[in-house]
């Protein structure tokens, strides 16, 4: 099967690993017999949303993220649909914050997101850096951990109501006192955890693969075909370790 | 107890101060003997706590004043290549081991007696600290790359930082900049008397930026930047067409260059005044980049361009950067890697050059490495990959190595992971074939306690005892 991801500005927001999210999905769906097709999205650029199985945004520095901020803003009609219409979204960091409704600067000035995520973002004082460890529940019943590493000095606030992606065992997460990290939406999820998220966090890889999957095919999520994963869960654990350690202090 | 015979040339030099020297000097001694590592920087830490100023009273006694490198990578080589032209003639208080902190130049400085000049490497955080501390004959600064952003923060913030100490320097000191980056050649623009330097052979030019460049973008207008050379990273022949901003002239250049392998570089160093013809006995293209920082350091000074091309050709390695070891018969290759611009560099000059067939990568996240160790994504490592058939990886994140060297196709089975480091450069030593070097690609803690190791047999001196 073939596996359709668009790549939103992988020229400006590329930061934090992103390309290790993208070489993790790669890899996973080849071993389980399917083909990811990457399709590179720049400002300006035509983006058929909706015919895409999977959307990724990136971290980035303030410099790209202001330059890449007006372009997205203009994108959330169609990214808002095509997650109406089961697309899967990962989203990281920057990318995380401009899917939100907007970012409230420290001089007071408002930022306008694409509006997909229900959740505002505003800068804080001091930036939250460091380890972190969540706990998930994307199915009901299935609780996993997820381990990465944080740095924003943006604090997001979700809208009342709204689901976390998870609930912080060790760091900050959305805005170092909710105890909430990141948000999902359906089959979106935006986090601040990169690291880069995906290759310590096979699960979350997986979760991803057989939503993107079950949009390529028109049928109901499946469970994939599980794979060695023992390099995966070391890096898990020493990760989810040093959350624990120094995660979340200032 | 106080130390007789110290030059007090400064009305500042008081004997409060004195003592604050004496004191700070025994922590050392018995740092020192009590074998925990080079203490370096512990005298240095004690009297940058107890007297700020202490520093500008050091630096004020030095009867030729200080220089000052600083930049994201190679201003440990950079420094070392001064320091091989400068030492000809002068004695130098020189931070050899790259203690590049307030503290660590406190030490230097402290150490320093009978030392005329000081040749200085700082940190590109502590700065705009130091800056008005040393008042530098000469200021070279040399890049900026995107450089553990949990520890330095984003890049445009230290370029901020380096803005501000930049406008508020003497008019007395000689600014020198990489006219290659964008953002650094910004900050000279406009200043008089500035020295711009850079690479200019497109033969040697890459064909476009690598993944990780940073500062693609105008520093002016925040359109991309067309490339009419890329060099390393980011750094190269740039222009702005939406507005014009563009690499300004160069006063100094590197031109033909030849790359001889892991062995050597030539190129001519060309100036207004001469060009010079040189044999540069290190590996790389980002080797041109810090012999034109250190050559233009010397000439700004006003050493004549034989004694740079000397100074040049006679240099060894710097701590760690490309040194060379024997152990047990084979040749180890240390080479630091510690962000992704520097990482994709050493990598590179080792593809170019035949890339061992057995190497250790060692990853630690330790605060002087980074915490954050996502960069191992953004370096470029595919060239390493490709030519070695057996990788032992190591240090505290080994597995995120592992993760990183089998995502990219690297099969498991030519790949051992061995956290502990000594365990790891045995093992590494085991499977390289007897007559082949081994590549060893340490971040910066790793490579310090690698180097302890080599250090305990015997087979390198410890740092605190290499001659200045």
């Amino acid at each position: 099967m073939r596996i359709r991801l668009a790549h939103l500005y992988p020229e400006y927001l590329n930061i934090y690993a992103d390309r290790g999210n993208i070489a993790v999905l790669e890899r996973r769906a080849q071993m389980r017999g399917h083909e990811l097709v990457v399709t590179a999205v720049g400002i300006g650029d035509r983006l058929d949303a909706a015919g895409h199985d999977l959307l990724y945004v990136g971290g980035g520095q303030d410099r790209e993220q202001a330059l890449v901020a007006p372009d997205i803003a203009t994108r959330g009609d169609a990214v808002r649909e095509a997650m109406d219409g089961g697309t899967a979204i990962l989203a990281v960091c920057g990318g995380y914050q401009l899917l939100g409704r907007g970012y409230r600067g420290r001089d007071g000035q408002w930022l306008p997101g694409a509006g997909v995520f229900p959740l505002e973002t505003v800068a804080g004082d001091r930036r939250m850096i460091g380890d972190v460890l969540l706990e998930c529940e994307l199915e009901p019943g299935e609780r996993w951990t997820v381990a990465g590493f944080e740095n924003h000095a943006g604090r997001t606030l979700l809208d009342p109501g709204a689901t976390p992606l998870g609930r912080v065992l060790a760091g900050f997460g959305n805005d170092g006192s909710s105890g909430h990290e990141g948000c999902r939406v359906a089959r979106a999820i935006g986090t601040y955890l990169h690291g880069p998220l995906l290759p310590r966090n096979p699960q979350l890889a997986d979760w991803l693969l057989s939503q993107a999957l079950a949009h390529a095919t028109g049928s109901a999520p499946e469970p994939l075909e599980p794979l060695d994963d023992a390099l995966e869960a070391d890096a898990h654990a020493v990760s989810a370790r040093r959350a624990r350690d120094r995660g979340g202090r200032r | 107890m106080l130390s007789p015979g110290l030059p007090l040339r400064s009305p500042r030099v008081t004997v409060l101060l004195t003592v604050e020297i004496g004191l700070a000097r025994l922590a050392g001694s018995i740092s020192r003997a009590a074998r925990r590592g080079g203490g370096t920087t512990l005298p240095g830490k004690l009297l940058w706590r107890v007297d700020r100023g202490a520093i500008d009273a050091l630096s004020a006694r030095l009867p030729q004043g200080t220089v000052v490198i600083s930049a994201t990578n190679g201003k440990t080589t950079s420094s070392a290549m001064a320091a091989s032209v400068l030492g000809a003639a002068r004695r130098l208080a020189w931070n050899n081991s790259g203690a590049n902190l307030a503290s660590g130049v406190a030490s230097t400085l402290l150490d320093a007696d009978a030392a005329e000049l000081g040749l200085l490497e700082v940190d590109e955080f502590a700065l705009p600290e130091l800056l008005p501390r040393l008042r530098p004959r000469v200021l070279v600064l040399g890049n900026l790359f995107r450089d553990q952003l949990d520890r330095y923060g984003e890049l445009e913030h230290i370029a901020e930082r380096w803005r501000d100490a930049v406008a508020e320097l003497p008019p007395a000191t000689t600014l020198v900049v990489n006219a290659d980056d964008p953002v650094v050649a910004d900050l000279a623009s406009g200043r008089e008397g500035a020295v711009r330097y850079g690479v200019d052979d497109p033969q040697v030019a890459r064909p476009s930026l690598q993944h990780a460049a940073d500062s693609k973008y105008c520093v002016r207008c925040g359109s991309p930047y067309a490339y009419a050379a890329a060099y390393v990273g980011h750094l190269g022949d740039y222009r702005c067409e939406a507005c014009g901003h563009a690499r300004p002239r160069l006063d100094l250049a590197a031109r033909d260059i030849a790359l001889d392998g892991l062995e050597a570089t030539s190129f001519d160093l060309a100036s207004a005044a001469a060009t010079t013809r040189l044999r540069l006995p290190l590996p790389g293209l980002y080797n041109v980049y810090n012999a034109l920082a250190a050559s233009a350091l010397c000439l700004a000074l006003g050493e004549p361009p034989a004694a740079v091309r000397r100074g040049l050709e006679s240099f060894g390695a710097a701590f760690g950067r490309f040194e060379r070891v024997a152990v047990d018969g084979h040749s180890v290759l240390l080479l630091l890697i510690k962000n992704p611009a520097g990482a994709n560099e050493a990598i590179r000059t080792l593809a170019e050059g035949g890339v061992p067939s057995t190497l250790l990568v060692a990853l630690n996240d330790a605060i002087a490495d980074g915490r954050d160790v996502s960069w191992i994504w953004d370096v470029d490592f595919e060239p390493l990959l490709a030519g070695a058939s057996r990788i032992v990886v190591a240090g505290d994140r080994a597995a995120e190595l592992a993760l990183r060297f089998t995502y990219a196709g690297f099969a498991a089975e030519r790949l051992e992971v061995v956290r502990a480091l000594e365990p790891a450069l045995e093992r590494a030593l085991e499977l390289a074939p007897a007559d082949e070097p081994l590549g060893v690609l340490p971040t910066y803690t790793a490579m310090l306690a690698l180097r302890k190791v080599l250090t305990d047999r015997g087979l390198v001196r410890p740092y605190w005892e290499r001659t200045r």
